[in-house]
């Protein structure tokens, strides 16, 4: 059913949101250790 | 509390993952719209999530305006009182718009003085600050998905992606704009009183939402609209599944929310450890110590 | 130091000094009038609809030339380091900016004063409606437009993009009052159907914002 297809690419698509968030907050986190690191020698 | 966050991890994976079996398999099917109205399982959720989130950021920002000057803070505390009681009783009073019931809005104000003290005492000073940061930047996220997955549940159930007069949904875009604005303002803005700008941003957002939703609410009375979300009564069972979902979505946004915090308050640290190291030359060693009083918070 | 004195003190110096240089009033009026015949040559003025849609026209046209107008706002003040002495000064932040809000709606006016005749010809438009009304609403819509433009501008000195940061932010506020003008404007156009709410909701809406600007200038203005 075409339909359905909406339910799953809604799905997906609010799972692809949030990966993308949390991925952004993961690669800020290591920068911003990697600059303490860095101001801590 | 650093164990707690894994621990709290797992549970809520499998909070979501006990959701999504109940919103695909468990939930009855719609006798008008199949099974493509499951999507409101994640599209709900998340608008009470958005919604909830920039309440709190309200409250933050208030409150963080207010505790600049003690003549202020005083009154504030006596202001969100009297504002959570005013509107409590007024929702009683006042004839509302239809498919506005009262103990909702009731509900809402009695929050304000709730929420504005909860704020007050554990997250003093600039973990405000941080806490307003956090909420509208989460709060977008989840803001998003719901502007995403509407028009996505439209299309096949109206066959529009989108309706101007759709009250709600047309709302939570204005709301949307409101808070995107807020967040570049906090991104491009070098002033030291980034924060206290960004706070006045987000009270005349607030200030301004309620208007919103009137002035579509009478367009609409004057353009009939098809009305996309759907008015009415729900099937408990459906209303049942809808709780699950929001409560496992709660549980995420604070996850979220508590990992966006920690990542803000290391900002501020590396922040003033830079600061630090320019003041005092390169080649000393700074002791980097307690978070906090950074006088520029953007991002 | 009393506040209606320092807010028309420092009114009529604006003016005095905006009407010796008079360059950045008359290229506002020449794009003003560029914006209403780009808008002509774009959205059909012969068609049988144009009246349902002039109202939206009209409006966007004043937003945009609005913004125009508002970035140049504290642009004087800020070349010649006045909001310094404005702070150290004990003249109450709110006249400064009841001046400057006021500068700007003699300003934007002035604007729409040049561009609603333009739209009337190009478009041929008759009221079918009360045509008085549009009175109200074009007062408070712009000093919608003027009010919250004033203060963001002023938010938006010390940002990077300073002439973007401007309708960024006001945009979004500012919906209401847009929804407002345009359904009110068009409502009187078409004689459909009553302006009396938007009118209202107009009028509160610039109750709202201009207490919460008055409220919060202060705080802009200490912003260094």
């Amino acid at each position: 059913m075409n339909a359905i297809k909406f339910l799953y690419a809604a799905y997906i698509v609010t799972w692809l949101i949030h990966a993308l968030y949390l991925g952004s907050l993961v690669r800020r986190y290591k920068s911003l250790q990697k600059q303490l690191k860095e101001l801590g020698k | 509390m650093k164990r707690a966050f894994p621990i709290l991890a797992v549970f809520t994976a499998v909070l979501l993952a006990y959701a999504l079996y109940q919103a695909l398999v468990v939930a009855p099917t719609d006798a008008q719209q199949g099974d493509v109205y499951r999507i409101i399982y994640y599209h709900v959720p998340s608008a009470w999530t958005a919604f909830l989130l920039f309440f709190i950021n309200f409250i933050a920002s208030v409150q963080y305006l207010a505790d600049g000057k003690p003549t202020s803070k005083q009154a504030a505390k006596w202001i969100a009182v009297a504002v959570g009681v005013v509107g409590a009783v007024a929702a009683f009073v006042i004839p509302l718009p239809a498919g506005i019931r009262p103990s909702a809005i009731a509900t809402t104000f009695l929050a304000i003085p709730v929420f504005y003290f909860f704020l007050g005492k554990y997250f003093p000073g600039e973990k405000l600050d941080v806490l307003a940061v956090t909420t509208a930047e989460v709060g977008v996220v989840f803001c998003t998905i719901v502007l995403v997955t509407g028009p996505i549940w439209a299309r096949p159930v109206w066959g529009i992606w989108w309706a101007p007069g759709d009250i709600r949904l047309t709302s939570t875009l204005v709301l949307w704009l409101i808070y995107v604005s807020y967040l570049i303002l906090r991104r491009f803005s070098d002033s030291a009183q980034t924060q206290k700008l960004a706070a006045a941003l987000a009270v005349f957002g607030a200030l301004d939402v309620p208007l919103v939703y009137f002035s579509i609410w009478f367009f609409r009375t004057q353009h009939p609209q098809p009305v996309i979300g759907g008015g009415g009564s729900m099937d408990p069972k459906m209303l049942d599944v809808l709780m699950i979902s929001w409560t496992a979505f709660l549980f995420f946004a604070f996850l979220v929310c508590w990992s966006r915090y920690r990542l803000e308050i290391l900002r501020r640290e590396v922040e003033q450890a830079h600061a630090m190291q320019s003041l005092s030359g390169a080649g000393s060693n700074v002791a980097v110590s307690s978070p906090a009083l950074t006088s520029r918070g953007s991002q | 130091m009393n506040f209606r004195s320092v807010t028309l003190a420092t009114l009529a110096k604006d003016i005095r000094l905006e009407w010796r240089s008079k360059d950045a009033l008359n290229s506002m009026l020449f794009f003003s009038l560029l914006v209403v015949v780009i808008f002509s040559f774009s959205f059909d003025p012969l068609a049988e609809e144009s009246r349902h849609i002039a109202g939206g026209l009209i409006w966007v046209a004043i937003l945009f030339a609005a913004v125009v107008a508002l970035n140049q706002t504290w642009a004087r003040e800020l070349r010649n380091q006045v909001l310094d002495a404005y702070r150290v000064s004990p003249a109450p932040a709110n006249a400064l900016f009841l001046a400057k809000a006021i500068g700007n709606f003699i300003f934007v006016s002035v604007l729409e004063a040049l561009m609603t005749p333009l739209f009337i010809v190009f478009y041929n438009l008759r009221a079918l409606g009360p045509a008085w009304q549009l009175i109200p609403i074009a007062l408070l819509g712009t000093w919608a437009l003027v009010v919250n433009g004033t203060f963001f501008a002023a938010m938006s000195i010390r940002t990077r993009s300073r002439e973007i940061m401007l309708p960024l932010l006001l945009f979004p506020v500012s919906i209401p009052a847009v929804i407002g003008m345009v359904a009110g404007t068009t409502a009187i156009l078409t004689g459909d159907d009553p302006a009396h709410f938007w009118i209202i909701l107009l009028l509160t809406y610039d109750v709202v914002f201009t207490t919460a600007c008055l409220a919060l200038f202060e705080t802009v203005l200490q912003a260094e």
